[in-house]
């Protein structure tokens, strides 16, 4: 052992004099897969990382690719066979990915993977046109009581967070999520279209999608979801008001099965790492990202719990069938 | 007025030295990967996106926007030259740009594309400045029962891509909805016909179809046909260029294709293949040489590709005065935006004037830059078609798989193509006719899904189709096109019987 850790030290001083990095990082060579279309979340999530990671002297090199298909059941699947073992790899998810493997009946699910940690967060909200009669979110809550099928939410894809939170918020006053008229849209932008054009009674979305709308006094903003008031954020959470609605769209990162206790050490402590360097900080600003960074065991514990409430949700609302 | 004084403004910033250089470093890359069937404006701007990082704002924001012009310039060459529409926008260009090509017209379907692109950019960059605020509103209100009635105005006007004989047209335009039918349900997020294979969730991929349809179907025809009757390409037949007819042919299709394109460019689900082919259909119906459609006819290339550049422009309206993306393009230059901290929308206007006006100066610099430096280049395009035919097609084959597999990395991809490319051979072989398959499957998905959600937020009366106003135009529009065709026949009839 003793010749290999000082061949290591040798390694590691002579990067650093040659590369100026501190001595302890690792020289990793990481990849990094985004498991959707380049220009995502999940891919600017990835490129986020790989632009931290080196800026921080974690890695190297970090090498992004993209493997699209299907809310990210193609490019776990791919994840899970191709990189069994090897600890140079990691693939960003996020809530997403949850209801996408249940719902597509992937037969790859995310106990396959080891999960590294959750890095971001984003905060979902409920709007209305700016000339709509409802006002709050109690408003909302008495229009779905008198006639669900009547209150016609806009929002993303069939199954995703938008779509959860619609089902929550229903299931959350005393209305039958089952028959909430939820109506998909394939993009943030069309979705915004039909609220703003007065096609639908609300939208739902992350509040940084709207966020330039509620500025200018096209939307109501009726409530965000967060457990807290939001600094700076002139919006009242549905708790507040009297809803117990607390969800946030994550994204996490993780890496493949079958690789060693101490494999996944060095990755977990490069991204804890690249976590807490200034470049990860101000891209975050930069993005209007929320840091939920959160590692190791309690990460572990919350994807399961996050993955039993979606699945939950989706029996509900009949998209997946039990 | 003020609008005026703001674009003399943009066009101050936009002519700085520095600006100049990233407009000519975007129209070069965009052209560049317009070229390559798969790879797009908007993987490149994403691949851009963490490398403008560092840049000021104004400067990357007229490379990206050089980059989106430049997509739609690119697209155009190889669909007119080997068939392989780069973007689905360009699809409509092939029909007839290629057909030139062949016909030793390369040259001036070559130009009166690039020349058709410049004007109608002009134009519609235009309309994006002066009349932004005023459309969008318009674009806003068109719901889902409006766009399926647009639907329906398309189905019903794309019949003249049919060929010769309509039940043909109709069984390919069938193949095409229900290849569109292939994937995860929008609306119920259920799977349909994806026999469990996890790449086909996310449906048929329209550039794999159009380049295995047309640019490998092509080849294995050609290769078939190789020992019957040795087609001689002829690169250049009569004038490289444009003549007097070949001017006075093109520039009203290139006022109707923008007419077409910006419009419906600006709905946020309008996109620029339903102009395109709406443009085509119109041509193919005003010609006055309506025996040279199909055969290459340059008010076929001169209408859709002005569409496709006007639409590009017309994306660009509801990007900036809402900050609504509605292309993939649009989607990362918003992102460019906020990596700036930068939010498009009603304020950008009133905050950072002199970007905003810049990027739409911007724009008129980019369009001209494209011009100057597409024309000179159509000698040299030609030259592609002197390579002798084995030479030619097997380099078509090897260009169209690396651009297919560079834009999804998988077995599936490939084999689709290789599927498509049988599929095209055969359908040429019996006389069946393409585009309208990829036509199918570009219309048939939107058409369902603005109707089912148009039912639902009407809880199914189906009458909201008609309260609409829009919507009811466009379907009596539809129905009127629909019916007359058949009136016009019968009157036909009618009179041949008297004589």
């Amino acid at each position: 052992m003793i010749p290999f850790h000082t061949r290591l030290l040798g390694a590691a001083i002579a990067l650093a004099l040659v590369a100026g990095v501190p001595a302890l990082a690792q020289p990793l060579e990481l990849k990094v897969m985004a498991p959707a279309a380049p220009g995502g979340g999940w891919d600017q999530t990835a490129r986020a990382m790989q632009q931290a990671l080196v800026a921080a002297g974690v890695a190297r090199s970090v090498q992004v690719t993209n493997v699209a298909g299907a809310g990210g059941s193609v490019g776990i699947a791919q994840f899970v066979n191709g990189a069994k073992g090897d600890g140079n790899q990691l693939m960003v998810n996020g809530f997403v990915m949850v209801g996408a493997l249940a719902m597509n009946k992937s037969p790859v699910t995310l106990d396959q993977v080891t999960p590294i940690a959750r890095l971001t967060e984003e905060i979902q909200v409920i709007v209305v046109p700016a000339n709509s009669p409802i006002k709050t979110a109690q408003d909302l809550a008495a229009a779905l009581k008198a006639d669900i099928a009547k209150v016609t939410f806009a929002g993303g894809s069939a199954g995703g967070v938008d779509h959860i939170m619609a089902a929550l918020f229903a299931g959350t006053i005393g209305a039958d999520p089952k028959k909430i008229n939820y109506i998909p849209f394939s993009g943030g932008g069309e979705s915004l279209a039909a609220i703003l054009g007065g096609k639908v009674t609300a939208g739902i979305s992350g509040l940084s999608e709207y966020d330039g709308q509620i500025k200018s006094g096209k939307l109501r903003a009726l409530g965000v979801t967060a457990e807290k008031r939001i600094a700076g954020v002139d919006i009242p959470t549905f708790k507040e008001q009297g809803i117990d609605l607390v969800l946030a769209n994550w994204r996490s990162v993780m890496a493949p099965p079958g690789i060693t206790a101490e494999q996944k050490k060095t990755l977990s402590d490069a991204v804890e790492k690249m976590v807490k360097s200034d470049a990860w900080k101000g891209i975050l600003k930069q993005k209007g990202w929320d840091d939920a960074w959160l590692g190791g065991d309690a990460f572990a514990d919350f994807l399961k719990k996050e993955t039993a409430r979606v699945t939950d949700v989706l029996k509900s609302v009949g998209l997946i069938k039990s | 007025m003020d609008a005026f004084f703001a674009l003399a403004n943009g066009m101050a910033v936009a002519i700085q030295p520095m600006n100049l250089l990233y407009a000519l470093i975007g129209v070069l890359l965009g052209t560049a990967v317009g070229v390559l069937p798969g790879i797009g404006p908007a993987l490149t701007v994403a691949l851009l996106l963490p490398v403008t990082y560092k840049l000021d704002p104004g400067g990357s924001l007229i490379m990206f926007a050089g980059i989106y012009y430049g997509g739609m310039y690119g697209g155009s060459t190889t669909a007119i030259l080997i068939n392989t529409p780069g973007e689905s926008a360009s699809m409509a260009t092939a029909l007839e740009g290629n057909k030139m090509a062949k016909a030793g017209r390369g040259g001036p379907a070559l130009a009166t594309s690039a020349i058709g692109s410049f004007v109608a950019g002009t134009i519609a960059t235009l309309g994006l400045a002066f009349l932004a605020p005023w459309l969008v509103d318009f674009a806003v209100r068109f719901g889902p029962e409006d766009y399926f009635a647009l639907m329906c105005v398309a189905f019903v006007t794309v019949s003249a891509t049919f060929g010769t004989s309509p039940i043909r047209g109709l069984t390919s335009l069938f193949v095409g909805l229900t290849l569109g039918l292939v994937g995860i349900d929008k609306l119920t997020g259920q799977a349909r016909l994806a026999f469990g294979i996890p790449e086909l969730l996310d449906g048929v991929e329209v550039t794999t179809l159009a380049v295995g349809l047309f640019a490998v179907g092509e080849a294995l025809y050609v290769v078939s046909r190789r020992h019957h009757s040795e087609e001689k390409l002829e690169p250049v037949r009569g004038s490289l260029w444009m003549t007097r007819e070949d001017w006075q042919r093109s520039w009203k299709p290139w006022l109707r294709g923008t007419a077409f394109g910006f419009p419906i460019g600006a709905l946020p689900a309008g996109g620029a293949e339903i102009p395109t082919f709406l443009s085509y259909s119109t041509e193919k119906r005003l010609t006055k040489h309506p025996e040279e459609f199909g055969k290459g006819a340059i008010e076929g290339v001169a209408g859709p590709e002005a569409a496709n550049n006007a639409s590009a422009a017309g994306t660009l309206v509801p990007l900036l005065t809402l900050g609504l993306p509605t292309s993939a393009t649009a989607a990362m230059m918003l992102a460019g935006f906020q990596q700036y901290g930068l939010n498009p929308g009603p304020l950008l206007f009133a905050e950072r004037p002199e970007l905003v006006w810049g990027l739409i100066a911007s724009l008129f610099i980019a369009n001209a830059m494209l011009l100057v430096l597409n024309l000179p280049l159509v000698g040299l395009w030609v030259k592609l078609l002197a390579i002798p035919q084995p030479w030619l097609y097997a380099g078509i084959l090897v260009f169209a798989t690396t651009g297919t597999i560079a834009a999804k990395p998988s077995v599936v991809e490939l084999s689709m193509l290789a599927g498509f490319g049988v599929m095209g051979f055969l359908m040429r072989r019996f006389d069946f006719p393409i585009a309208p398959v990829v036509i199918g499957l570009i219309l048939g998905p939107i058409a369902e899904s603005q109707l089912r959600r148009a039912m639902s937020i009407s809880l199914g009366d189906p009458m909201a189709l008609l309260q609409s106003p829009v919507s009811a135009t466009l379907l009596g529009i539809a129905l009127i096109a629909l019916v007359a065709r058949f009136v016009m026949r019968g009157l036909g009839r009618f009179r041949a019987n008297e004589d």
